[in-house]
């Protein structure tokens, strides 16, 4: 039962945290495209980056959502009925940039266009953002009452903690976003994208040591594992040393390399969040007893076990193919008459 | 302000807009993938254009579908918290096996279909339409295990207000799990196969794209006659699993209220809930029991025999049932006609039937979701049968204020999707295929 719990635990971490590093860049795309693409070509090129993958990545998040339902329904509901307006904005999100992809490029109108590409932006930039204020209410914990439903207010999720959470996803999904743009396309937008890197990247180390600071006083819980077990502190060192290799590579111009240690920043960062929670998996602000765990939230041993199997039949098939098809996609956007 | 009556109509609202679009994508992505074979086999390019609109269309379709799918995984949770609760052990793992098996097999091999066609072999282009057609298929798979394990819950206990699960292939191929998927897999090809004969028929009668139009035509024409008969079959299936499984769903359906030996197939009727008697009632004796029992003498148990606070709302559920199965007798009828005239060469130039074709060719869809209302109506008290009553399953800390806040979010942006899609859908066709070879388009799109 332990371990089951614990593995799920794990599993589900590495669902979200997949998610983030995939659909995080084309979330980061979504948000600098309007800015970083002067003229018309140089969004197509930057739609067609992301075109045949984004789909694919949002998956991610579905297969997230249900294993989550499956594996802590009892973190499932408290997380998605308490947050509901919140989830509501993401959904919004959700559908807006699915169907701005699609719509966009159907129709040979500028304004038509300009319309989607906003939609776009809005659609990439809610979720971006709200991931992030989602992960800092978790790791602050919200108020739950004794049947372990929430007992906040929409405002109070709108915390300084939770935002500067918020910002600090949004800066990370901004970095890998512009360094995949400035792996994926040509000059003169490369560059852009290279520069918008930079300044990401400064603004995403700001804002890694004002969570810290900030968490001190906001979620002290966060800190009681570190203390137990002092080897935790691995994980927060390797994080902060990707994050610094990735500053290097960009110094040095090697951009696969700066990207794959952005995908290794994001995975840092949902370490030190995971790390730090457990086994807590919604920390209850008013008491602690009616903290969610990965014990009391769990599906019963025999779903956790066939639900087990069905990843271990399941995921090493998704690598294998999704690896596949980002191989027949590699290199830069050539734009074709197929697609966008 | 009712919070239960809210939750739902969201829910209806989500599920029953989604649902126009995965029935479609279904069916066409297996049609994709037939003339892919076609064209992989013989080469020709009128092949590879007819491919190619299509799977425009399916890309929209996926799209769409995919938008307002995430509603749905999402809303277990949002509305309906105590349901995720009390199911949660049982329920989520489809949900998560649609994601890993079939979802993602679905989505990776559309992104090749859309922007692939470039760099990939004509074979391996061909192994991701089927691709797409199984992992679409195989999604409708899970998703119909979690809603069919509601109808006719099976493999699990209650273990301190929830249910566990104790046998998950018991869970997972419970007594409605085959008929349901079959049924609901046959109208999906039904539905694609109206759709492209409306399309085809539609540019007969333009004279437009005909030699497209004969095409694709001849291919609609022949699914759709196949799949309106096998509708039949497992909807009879179907039937029978309702009337073992869920009587009282099937005395609805019937507007049956006295428990009676050869029962009568009913017509045509205005069942009353109130005076317990169905009005104005017009049926076929016998043939009721004959169906379900292969006896036109065996029992079918009534309204009557139930609690009556256990009855689904009549009306709703009498109605939506009967226009169904009055949809799929017409199918069968156009097809069949169709059929006809086909074997006398004479369909390309019938206009009645290709007007007939035109006119049809959404009725499937409007015909699955009047199945769709049937059965989940049907259930109704329920939301996990004999188990769980829908009002006890909301999310009792959401308030009521903020689900109409999302209702009129979601009803507004529907709404906006829903014409934008049709307007996009009319577009393409106008358009039409694209009729001079591939290579001299690619050479003018590149930039």
């Amino acid at each position: 039962m332990i371990t089951l719990s614990f593995v799920w635990f794990v599993l589900l971490g590495v669902l979200l945290t997949v998610y983030a590093v995939l659909d995080g860049f084309d979330l980061g795309v979504g948000v600098l495209h309007p800015f970083l693409a002067r003229k018309e070509p140089e969004r197509r090129a930057l739609l067609a980056a992301i075109g045949p993958f984004w789909d694919g990545n949002e998956v991610w998040l579905l297969t997230g959502g249900g294993a989550m339902f499956a594996a802590f329904p009892v973190l499932y509901a408290a997380v998605f009925s308490g947050f509901y307006l919140a989830m509501m904005l993401v959904l919004l999100g959700l559908i807006l940039r699915a169907v701005s992809l699609e719509f966009r490029g159907k129709v040979e109108s500028r304004t038509w266009r300009t319309v989607w590409d906003w939609g776009f932006w809005l659609g990439s930039l809610l979720p971006a953002l709200l991931y992030g204020v989602a992960v800092g209410n978790v790791a602050q914990g919200v108020p739950l009452d004794e049947r372990f439903e929430f007992a906040g207010t929409f405002l109070g999720l709108l915390n300084p903690f939770a935002l500067a959470v918020g910002l600090l996803g949004l800066s990370m999904f901004i970095v890998h976003g512009a360094l995949y743009i400035a792996l994926k396309t040509e000059e003169p937008l490369a560059g852009r994208a290279r520069r918008t890197a930079h300044i990401g990247w400064f603004a995403l180390v700001a804002l890694y040591g004002v969570v810290t600071v900030m968490a001190v006083v906001f979620a002290p819980e966060r800190f009681v594992n570190f203390a137990a077990t002092p080897l935790a502190v691995l994980v927060p060192a390797l994080a902060i040393m990707v994050m610094a290799s990735t500053y290097l590579a960009m110094r040095r111009g090697d951009m696969s390399r700066a990207f794959l240690c952005s995908a290794g920043t994001i995975i840092g960062l949902m370490g030190i969040f995971g790390v730090s929670l457990y086994p807590v998996v919604l920390p209850a602000s008013n008491d602690a007893a009616n903290s969610l765990t990965a014990f009391n939230a769990a599906s019963s041993p025999l779903t956790l076990r066939i639900m087990l199997i069905l990843v271990a039949i399941g995921l090493p098939l998704v690598v294998a193919y999704t690896y596949y098809v980002y191989r027949i996609f590699r290199g830069k956007v050539r734009l074709t008459g197929e697609g966008y | 302000m009712d919070a239960v009556l809210l939750a739902r109509l969201q829910f209806a609202m989500t599920v029953g807009f989604h649902f126009l679009f995965p029935p479609l994508s279904i069916g066409l992505a297996w049609m994709v993938a037939f003339i892919e074979y076609r064209y992989l086999r013989t080469g020709l390019e009128a092949y590879r254009a007819m491919s190619r609109f299509w799977i425009h269309i399916l890309g929209l379709l996926f799209a769409l579908g995919v938008a307002t799918g995430i509603t749905m995984e999402f809303q277990f949770g949002t509305n309906w918290a105590a349901y995720a609760r009390f199911v949660g052990d049982i329920f989520g793992a489809p949900l998560a096996a649609e994601g890993l098996f079939a979802f993602f097999l679905e989505s990776t091999f559309l992104g090749v279909l859309l922007f692939g066609r470039g760099r990939v072999s004509k074979g391996f282009y061909w192994f991701a339409t089927l691709m797409v057609a199984f992992g679409a298929t195989l999604s409708a798979l899970w998703i119909i295990i979690a809603n069919s394990w509601q109808q006719t819950p099976a493999g699990y206990h209650i273990v301190g207000g929830r249910a566990e699960l104790t046998d998950f292939w018991a869970a997972a191929l419970n007594p409605s799990t085959l008929p349901r998927y079959t049924h609901t897999v046959v109208g999906s090809l039904m539905s694609a196969a109206f759709f492209m004969a409306g399309v085809g028929a539609w540019y007969v009668l333009k004279n437009r794209h005909v030699e497209f139009a004969r095409r694709t035509l001849s291919l609609a024409l022949t699914v759709g006659l196949v799949f309106s008969l096998l509708g039949l079959f497992t909807g009879h299936h179907h039937a029978v699993q309702v009337a073992r499984t869920q009587p009282v769903k099937l005395a609805a359906f019937e507007g049956l209220f006295e428990t009676r030996r050869g029962a009568s197939m009913s017509l045509f009727g205005i069942p009353d809930r109130e005076r317990e008697v169905t009005h104005l009632e017009i049926g076929v004796p016998y043939l009721l029991s004959l169906m379900i029992d292969f006896d036109p003498n065996s029992q079918v148990v009534g309204l009557k025999a139930f609690p009556k606070e256990d009855w689904p709302p009549l009306r709703l559920t009498f109605y939506s049932y009967h226009l169904m199965v009055g949809l799929g007798m017409y199918f069968i009828l156009i097809m069949l006609i169709a059929t006809y005239l086909r074997l006398k060469r004479q369909a390309i130039g019938s206009r009645p039937l290709l007007k007939a074709l035109l006119y049809s060719s959404p009725l499937p869809l409007l015909t699955m979701q009047l199945g769709w209302i049937a059965a989940e109506v049907g259930r109704q008290p329920w939301i996990v049968y004999g188990e769980l009553k829908t009002a006890e399953a909301i999310s009792r800390v959401v308030p009521a204020e903020q689900v109409l806040f999302s209702i009129i979010l979601f009803a507004a942006i529907y709404t906006l999707l829903l014409l934008l899609f049709l307007y996009l859908l009319r577009r393409i066709i106008v358009t039409g295929p694209e009729e001079r070879p591939i290579e001299q388009v690619m050479r003018e799109a590149t930039v």
